[in-house]
């Protein structure tokens, strides 16, 4: 059996605890990511059946939005706020120094799998610019300093 | 006795560190043996003051800030839960200047009370609105807030009671209101931190809406960078329910109202109104054509309000205090009040909410005290990221919808971005166009083809290639894509791109004088 197979229940029970919503597809999208960090190519037949969609509907959907990821994120997920007021205070700075850091551009994953990097447009933090999310936690007036910081303080994956 | 403690649990507070230092607050009352009601409350919007801790004092509420994690032992050690003198003090919070000059009305309890506590919002006159309404007939509802003068607080400033009238009088068996809460707009905040600090006004502002137009359903399109906002509108859902504030029998009215929230997923043209209601329908956020409008054919073409947050949010204080009370304030067509968002490269970065008519320049430097970095402010963009950048010339106008129009620019949902004179204002044309393709629907050619070629011709130019013919070709495509685009996204990119070459030519390579 492969990987993703594996998540198939997982699939299967959110698309039946939200299919009877309506306009269900963004909730079950948002079930499935929050479970699973992505939306596996394996689960679009599944909602396209129970929803009564076809596949192209459901992956036109899925690549629309910029929050859906289709590839499993790294460990952590970085967001770095790009607007205007981050970069006011110094974003793009920060941006180089974070890109150079891991080594990566943004909707990349290191090769270790440690860290995704994303690119945001506003996370509502401007009165404390330039700002970061990493996983689900917020940091304002972040400097190439500080990230390097809070970034030695997250746990070494194993 | 116990003593009060309010360590803010807005998201931006979180940013700065305000759940480190509740979480030492507790520890260290608890070693010293001291009895404390720690409350979460919204950001009183002093943000760089944050994390601004409060203290219950018999002579009211008693500020510090910024407060780090390291200094928490030394406020115990300076007796602060009494109010004592600390590095950190600020003295009674409601005498903090920045306060003092505003008109809090949609923002009146942010802040103050605990954002998820109904019994808090009750007695800090939650819900007279809707008690008001309630009795209230439809069209009498739909007048008071014709009468207050509401404009929409999204951006479009479109009358908010001229919208309703139209809901109400088209006949439907389902009608819908949609709370527009995909605050997209970079330099805005000012959803968030109600969402985040005063739930219930919403939820209660949307009931109204719905009593108004015979709506029983209530959408919140909230997007999905708001995760703390989502927590707090849930748990204030989940209590309004509980209460009888929302369900099947209001208040024991008979009418029914049901809110939920739905989640947005990054994408920036979901705050277009006619693209939120496809993501609701479950589809790709493509921009529809109008007419029909929303108010006729709307959500699963059902008669919809569409309403900013800001909006609904001002409407229980104008059932309370009528529409009257409200139009009061402000200026021209401009009534009411208006929460502002400073950004970007200022010392005082923050809300403020204030009737309309103040000047930039005191909202800049009366409030924002100028730049941080203590450089000149070169330009300030104003009303998100399809709003103008202004120039230093013209920071006398007042915050007024027509006064901003007569200006080509736009005051949009409040959010004021400063930035200093290392700014490249060529770059920053170059971003307006860049975030343009990275944000189009794609439905219309202007704002899907032209937003691409207008930041390949801005690399041109920022590269010193043929900068006087490709100027002449990005006023031309800019032509095209303000006539030419379905919705505002591509309509309004121009707005930063040519305020920033009109004001700013040098910055393009362009003698000041060749600029038209």
């Amino acid at each position: 059996m492969t990987e993703a197979s594996g998540t198939q229940p997982v699939v299967h029970d959110i698309i039946a605890r939200l299919k009877d919503k309506p306009g269900a597809l963004l909730p079950v999208l948002h079930g499935i990511q929050d479970a699973l960090g992505y939306i596996p190519a394996d689960s679009v037949p599944s909602i396209a059946r129970e929803l009564n969609l076809s596949r192209a509907e459901v992956h036109g959907v899925i690549s629309f939005y910029h929050y859906f990821r289709q590839t499993p994120p790294g460990k952590h997920t970085i967001h770095v706020c790009r607007a205007e007021s981050c970069q006011a205070m110094g974003a793009s700075q920060l941006e180089a120094h974070v890109k150079a850091t891991l080594g990566i551009d943004f909707h990349e994953t290191t090769a270790d799998g440690q860290y995704s990097l994303e690119a945001v447009y506003c996370l509502g933090l401007c009165a404390c610019s330039p700002a970061v999310q990493i996983d689900h936690d917020l940091y304002g007036r972040v400097s190439p300093g500080t990230f390097d910081r809070i970034i030695n303080e997250l746990e070494p994956s194993a | 006795m116990s003593i009060t403690v309010y360590v803010p649990c807005d998201s931006g507070a979180i940013a700065l560190g305000a759940d480190r230092i509740a979480a030492a607050i507790a520890q260290q009352a608890e070693q010293r043996g001291l009895a404390i009601t720690l409350v979460r409350n919204g950001s009183r919007g002093l943000y760089w003051l944050e994390p601004m801790v409060e203290v219950a004092t018999a002579q009211g509420r008693m500020a510090y800030g910024p407060v780090q994690a390291g200094d928490v032992a030394s406020l115990f050690a300076a007796d602060f839960l009494n109010g004592g003198d600390h590095g950190l003090s600020l003295g009674l919070t409601e005498a903090l200047d920045y306060l003092q000059r505003q008109q809090r009305l949609t923002f009146a309890r942010v802040g103050i009370t605990d954002p998820v506590s109904l019994d808090d919002y009750l007695a800090h006159d939650g819900y007279k609105g809707l008690n008001n309404a309630i009795s209230m007939i439809q069209a009498d509802i739909v007048k008071a807030v014709t009468d207050s003068g509401l404009r929409g607080r999204g951006g479009a400033a479109f009358p908010t009671g001229i919208k309703w009238n139209t809901v109400l009088n088209t006949p439907s068996e389902q009608k819908y209101i949609i709370c527009n809460a995909d605050e997209g707009d970079s330099g805005t905040f000012s959803d968030r931190m109600v969402m985040e600090g005063d739930p219930f006004v919403l939820i209660e502002g949307m009931t109204i809406a719905g009593l108004a137009v015979g709506a029983t359903v209530g959408y919140i399109y909230l997007r999905v960078e708001y995760p703390h906002a989502h927590k707090a509108l849930n748990a204030a859902i989940d209590k309004a329910y509980a209460a009888g504030y929302l369900g099947d029998d209001i208040l024991g009215s008979g009418k029914a109202f049901h809110v939920e929230v739905r989640l947005g997923a990054g994408a920036y043209v979901c705050g277009e109104e006619t693209s939120l209601m496809e993501s609701l329908e479950g589809k790709r956020g493509l921009v529809r054509f109008k007419p029909p409008l929303p108010a006729v054919q709307g959500l699963f073409g059902k008669p919809t309000v569409v309403n900013n947050v800001i909006s609904l949010a001002s409407v229980p204080i104008i059932l309370d205090k009528g529409g009257d009370y409200y139009r009061d304030f402000g200026m021209g067509r401009s009534r009411g009040t208006l929460p502002l968002q400073l950004a970007g490269n200022l010392k005082h970065t923050g809300l403020i909410e204030v009737a309309f008519g103040l000047s930039l320049r005191e909202l800049l430097y009366g409030f924002g005290g100028g730049s941080a970095s203590g450089r000149p402010i070169k330009a300030v963009q104003v009303g998100g990221p399809l709003g103008a950048y202004l120039p230093e010339s013209q920071f006398d106008t007042p915050l007024d919808y027509e006064a901003f129009a007569a200006l080509w620019a736009v005051l949009g949902h409040g959010g004021v971005v400063a930035f200093d004179d290392t700014v490249d204002m060529a770059a920053m044309a170059r971003y307006g166009m860049e975030f343009c393709a990275i944000e189009s629907c794609g439905k219309c050619t202007p704002c899907r083809i032209g937003a691409t070629r207008g930041y390949e011709l801005m690399d041109e130019i920022m590269q010193g290639k043929d900068i006087d013919k490709n100027i002449l070709l990005l006023r031309s495509l800019c032509d095209t894509l303000l006539n030419g685009s379905l919705c505002a996204l591509g309509g309004m990119t121009p707005y930063p791109v040519l305020s920033a070459l009109n004001h700013f030519p040098e910055d393009f390579g362009v003698k000041p004088q060749a600029a038209v």
